[in-house]
């Protein structure tokens, strides 16, 4: 009986919120979507743009990618906690590149 | 003692207070995992990046030989696995056991048509003397007859095509066996789901699959313009 002796207080709901129920339409929405910027992806990669095939390549992969985290997994409705862990993750790795290329390609200045 | 195990939700572990919180911790555990996993693909793609900008010719030579429509196929593929995984999460959220078996199996089926391509692909790959070591060739491209849609010939080191290639099969091989692993983890999801201990209230094991489903979708979402699409040109 002594477990329950204190009465776990309510966890006010910006820590923990309750489950969303994301609707299927949406789901459908973000599926269509992400068909149609692959459709998009190959067809610009036949155009010879220079250095922007990789840019736009790039830029519309990053696109695909959120649309997956936002919605297929939930970041949009989750807590503030998770959205930040994501964001520092996400962070993190964009350091970890950045550091390394600013060696890698800046050797050849000296 | 009795009237207090009654009160318990099922599935409710005794170290949670609620339901609410147990997911809580489970997504954000989840997705601790998955940052470990960023960093871990992060090193790769960073890997990639270097060698792509030390080794451009080769690596639009290498590019070349994969074939892009089996590269789409794949990503149209994953994409729609996402949708039934998603689906199979909403059927979970709303107690529909029937249809939580359904796009479970869909989702599973649709991961097993992406690694069957792989496969077909990889033996290609390994007919053609492509995947790196000591069996591995690259056709001079100078002496090939058609030299059109192969802008690097002439040009190109065939050891460092060969780089391009253990990357391709480094990041490719460890991107389908997070898929193997993935298809195992739905298939215990699928047997679980299919003895009914998921309820509306209790199923965070199919929306933390969920997420390690759709990370893999991610990682793919990547890899297939950066090996596939931006080397098609110079």
């Amino acid at each position: 009986m002594t477990e329950h002796f204190v009465q776990p207080a309510q966890m006010p709901e910006h820590i923990v919120p309750p489950e969303h129920i994301v609707p299927k339409k949406v789901y459908f929405a973000i599926f269509f979507a992400l068909i149609a910027l692959t459709a998009v992806t190959v067809t610009i990669s036949f155009f010879d743009l220079g250095r922007l095939n990789a840019v736009v390549a790039l830029t519309i992969a990053v696109f695909k990618a959120t649309l997956v985290i936002l919605y297929f997994m939930h970041l949009r409705y989750s807590s503030r906690l998770t959205q930040v862990v994501v964001a520092a993750g996400v962070g993190w790795l964009f350091i970890m590149i950045a550091l390394t290329l600013s060696d890698y390609l800046t050797r050849s200045w000296l | 003692m009795a009237e207090n195990h009654a009160a318990t939700p099922y599935g409710l572990a005794h170290h949670f207070d609620s339901l609410d919180q147990q997911r809580e911790a489970g997504t954000l555990g989840m997705w601790v995992f998955l940052i470990t996993e960023i960093m871990f693909f992060g090193g790769l793609f960073l890997t990639y990046i270097l060698y792509r900008s030390k080794f451009p010719h080769e690596f639009v030579a290498g590019s070349h030989a994969l074939d892009i429509r089996l590269g789409a196929f794949n990503t149209a593929v994953l994409i729609g696995s996402s949708l039934t995984m998603a689906l199979a999460v909403y059927y979970s959220q709303v107690g529909s056991r029937r249809l939580l078996v359904t796009y479970l199996t869909l989702t599973m089926l649709l991961g097993l048509v992406f690694l069957g391509v792989k496969g077909i692909e990889y033996t290609e790959k390994f007919e053609h003397h492509h995947f790196p070591g000591a069996d591995f060739q690259w056709e001079d491209p100078a002496q090939a007859p058609a030299l059109e849609g192969n802008p690097g010939a002439g040009k190109v080191d065939g050891r460092h095509v060969e780089m391009f290639y253990w990357i391709y099969f480094a990041m490719t091989g460890l991107h389908a066996l997070h898929m193997i692993i993935g298809a195992g983890l739905i298939a215990v999801l699928i047997v679980l789901a299919v003895r009914g201990r998921f309820t509306a209230e209790y199923h965070m094991p199919v929306e933390i699959t969920g997420l390690y489903w759709h990370f893999v979708d991610i990682v793919w979402i990547f890899l297939f313009p950066l090996l596939y699409l931006i080397g098609r040109h110079e």
